[in-house]
């Protein structure tokens, strides 16, 4: 058939027309839900532990030590392009995405990364693709994802945290490591994401 | 073709998809009841979330006022659809994704069969999607010889179970951790065979079996969970990681979706992450989710397609009560808190739409006359709609299908003839003293005879008292 895409389109359109027909006013939408809190790290820090991910507070200086002891001597991880270089200890192999193939990118102990924003209330780290957080593909493919976060970057609430994100970036929000509620809805810890989170939480 | 009214609202076709069951829902629920294991696992597990899912919602001072804006942006999106998915076309062009429109199941499934054969790939990874279930898209694929690798753990859990979803959040809520290991010792390959019934072991065994085929699965099917129209900004709600994988890993990505999961502006998503988590697995955030907007050159698929589903949606959106049925986010909040789906799951729904929510949407997708029995698959007690983040009032909707719903002639007989005797005093006050003669007739519960039997077919007949309230007071 000749033009199917836009007959197509044009059937799905004139049906629902018809059924809405006369009413498009739009509808106010009450807000009154809060759209303000607190900044409470220490209650990100019990968010974030709640769901498992193991936090760190330290000074942005002894970020490469906090690295070292979590990860062993001459393990690989994958970076992003503009990583903090001084984030990175000596004790470990560095690999800067600089298009690495998915097999080597899955090879690497670990990632280290930035992050966005992260949100308080939910214990959730927010990554928008910068160039100190890279692409999707790194985070994801590792068994083991740091995620190094300055108090700057820290709201309270989802509202919040949408506000300061651009919707154009590739987002991906994290609360603690991949898990699954689907055997007898419990959370388990450990799918297919990284199994093991770590966040540094700088001042 | 079958259409007779070009444009006009459309109950989703028969023959294609998964939202007609093959008996009635007294029949399948019968069969469900005898069944104790299913009954013990469903016990335990709508009771872990229920618990789970208070204690997050009452974390949230503002719960109410969440729930009032998450029904309002919804009434919003219903009343201004068409606009709303134009413009959400716009954006997702505008950012280098391809925009499609299905105007029934048949139209999606070869929209999205043609693109898969366009890549030349002969398998696809998706994300549980219960747009794609709804359509009966893997049937469709394997009938054009295209594998279609579910890669939700519970939906990995149903398909080499081969068996049928049976919840919305958790389709294989119907198993236990052994009965999950048994499945995976018979049908997943190169299994260890000590796996032991830990959650932990499954989730790591299901790790293992999927992640060569990630990585070397050129396509991914996923659905929506929403679309926003002002950014054309879509966003996938989840929590293993699979589907991250799907949104990240392959060239190409087909996005399915029901036309209304969109939301008009970036602002509304502030309301529906913090409702849907809470409500459906009981987490303040769920671990992982996605938003991409269009193609992003040099992260993730460079081809992403859109494929806008009405399936029977017009026609929901055509009933002015019965629209708010599209509210639904999907979270299944109502099936956990529902004594009948308690009891029987969510098979016996025949839908892929089960609970409360399925008895609603599925017989005004499909037209009531092909789901009659879903309307009555409920005792009306209203926990369906005290839990619905989106305050859908589901008891008012099932009483509203009721009433389209075909009636036994028998039915209206009896309540004509109870409405005369009840004008008529003392009509009324010799039924009364001649229901005490069925004292006589039986035990209680043998139920009414013919035509009158199908009513009492599912409920007990209450025993009537040895002396009526007119004699009692007559005697004082």
């Amino acid at each position: 058939m000749v033009g199917e895409a836009v007959s197509g389109r044009e059937e799905v359109l004139s049906r629902l027309r018809a059924a809405v027909a006369g009413g498009s006013a739009p509808v106010p939408v009450p807000r009154a839900y809060r759209r303000e809190g607190p900044i409470d790290l220490d209650l990100l820090v019990q968010r974030l532990t709640d769901y498992r991910a193991r936090v760190h507070r330290v000074p942005e200086a002894d970020v490469a030590d906090t690295i070292a002891g979590i990860l062993p001597t001459s393990a690989t991880v994958v970076v992003p392009p503009q990583l903090p270089p001084a984030w990175l200890p000596a004790t470990v192999t560095a690999r800067t995405d600089d298009g690495l193939d998915n097999a080597r990118i899955a090879a690497a102990d670990g990632v280290v990364t930035a992050a966005a924003v992260a949100v308080v209330e939910t214990g959730t780290v927010v990554l928008d693709g910068s160039p100190d957080q890279g692409r999707r593909v790194l985070s994801l493919l590792p068994d083991l994802h740091i995620c190094v976060v300055r108090a700057a970057q820290v709201v309270a609430g989802v509202p919040q945290a949408l506000a300061r994100l651009a919707p154009h970036r590739p987002l991906t929000w994290i609360s603690g490591p991949s898990a699954t509620s689907d055997i007898e809805l419990n959370r388990v810890e450990g799918v297919h994401g990284p199994r093991t989170l770590h966040v540094i939480l700088l001042p | 073709m079958t259409r007779t009214f070009l444009g006009m609202p459309a109950t989703a076709p028969q023959g294609v998809g998964q939202l007609r069951g093959e008996q009635s829902f007294p029949a399948a629920a019968r069969q469900a009841l005898a069944d104790a294991q299913l009954r013990r696992n469903l016990g335990h597990a709508t009771a872990t979330i229920r618990a789970k899912s208070g204690a997050v919602i009452a974390e949230a001072p503002d719960w109410e006022e969440l729930r009032a804006a998450g029904a309002a942006i919804k009434t919003d999106v219903l009343a201004r659809l068409p606009e709303l998915l134009e413009q959400l076309e716009a954006r997702v062009t505008a950012a280098g994704g391809v925009v499609h429109w299905a105007a029934d199941a048949n139209e999606a499934n070869r929209i999205v069969t043609d693109l898969v054969r366009a890549t030349g790939s002969d398998r696809v990874i998706k994300v549980k999607s219960m747009a794609t279930q709804e359509i009966g898209l893997n049937e469709a694929l394997d009938a054009a010889g295209i594998i279609a690798v579910e890669t939700d753990l519970a939906e990995l859990i149903v398909q080499l179970g081969d068996d049928r979803p049976s919840h919305i959040l958790v389709p294989a809520i119907h198993r236990n951790r052994a009965e999950i290991r048994e499945i995976f010792l018979r049908a997943m390959p190169d299994v260890d065979p000590a796996l032991t019934d830990e959650p932990a072991a499954l989730a790591a065994a299901a790790r293992r079996f999927l992640r060569q085929t990630f990585l070397t699965t050129p396509v991914a099917v996923s659905g929506a969970n929403f679309a926003v129209a002002e950014t054309g900004t879509l966003a996938v709600v989840e929590s293993e990681g699979n589907g991250r994988m799907c949104l990240t890993l392959p060239e190409t990505l087909i996005t399915v979706m029901g036309v209304e999961k969109v939301v008009p502006t970036w602002r509304d998503l502030e309301v529906f992450l913090q409702l849907l988590p809470r409500a459906s697995t009981g987490e303040r955030m769920n671990p992982y989710t996605s938003m991409w907007t269009g193609v992003t050159p040099g992260d993730g698929p460079q081809a992403f397609h859109l494929v806008l589903l009405d399936n029977g949606r017009s026609a929901v959106l055509a009933d002015e009560v019965g629209r708010q049925a599209l509210h639904c986010i999907r979270c299944s909040a109502c099936l956990n808190v529902c004594p009948v789906y308690e009891r029987v799951g969510g098979h016996a729904y025949g839908s892929v739409y089960p609970g409360p929510i399925g008895a609603v949407l599925s017989p005004q997708l499909t037209g009531v006359a092909d789901n009659a029995s879903l309307p009555y698959a409920s005792s009306l007690c209203g926990a369906c709609y005290d839990a619905c983040p989106v305050k859908i009032n589901i008891p008012e909707l099932l009483v509203h299908l009721r009433d389209q719903a075909p009636h036994p002639r028998a039915e209206s007989a009896a309540m004509a003839a109870a409405a005369y005797t009840m004008d008529h005093p003392a009509l009324y006050a010799a039924a009364q003293r001649a229901t005490r003669l069925s004292r006589w007739a039986g035990r209680r519960g043998r139920g009414l005879p013919p035509p009158l039997s199908g009513w009492t077919a599912g409920r007990d007949l209450p025993e009537p008292p040895a002396e009526t309230f007119r004699e009692w007071w007559a005697k004082r």
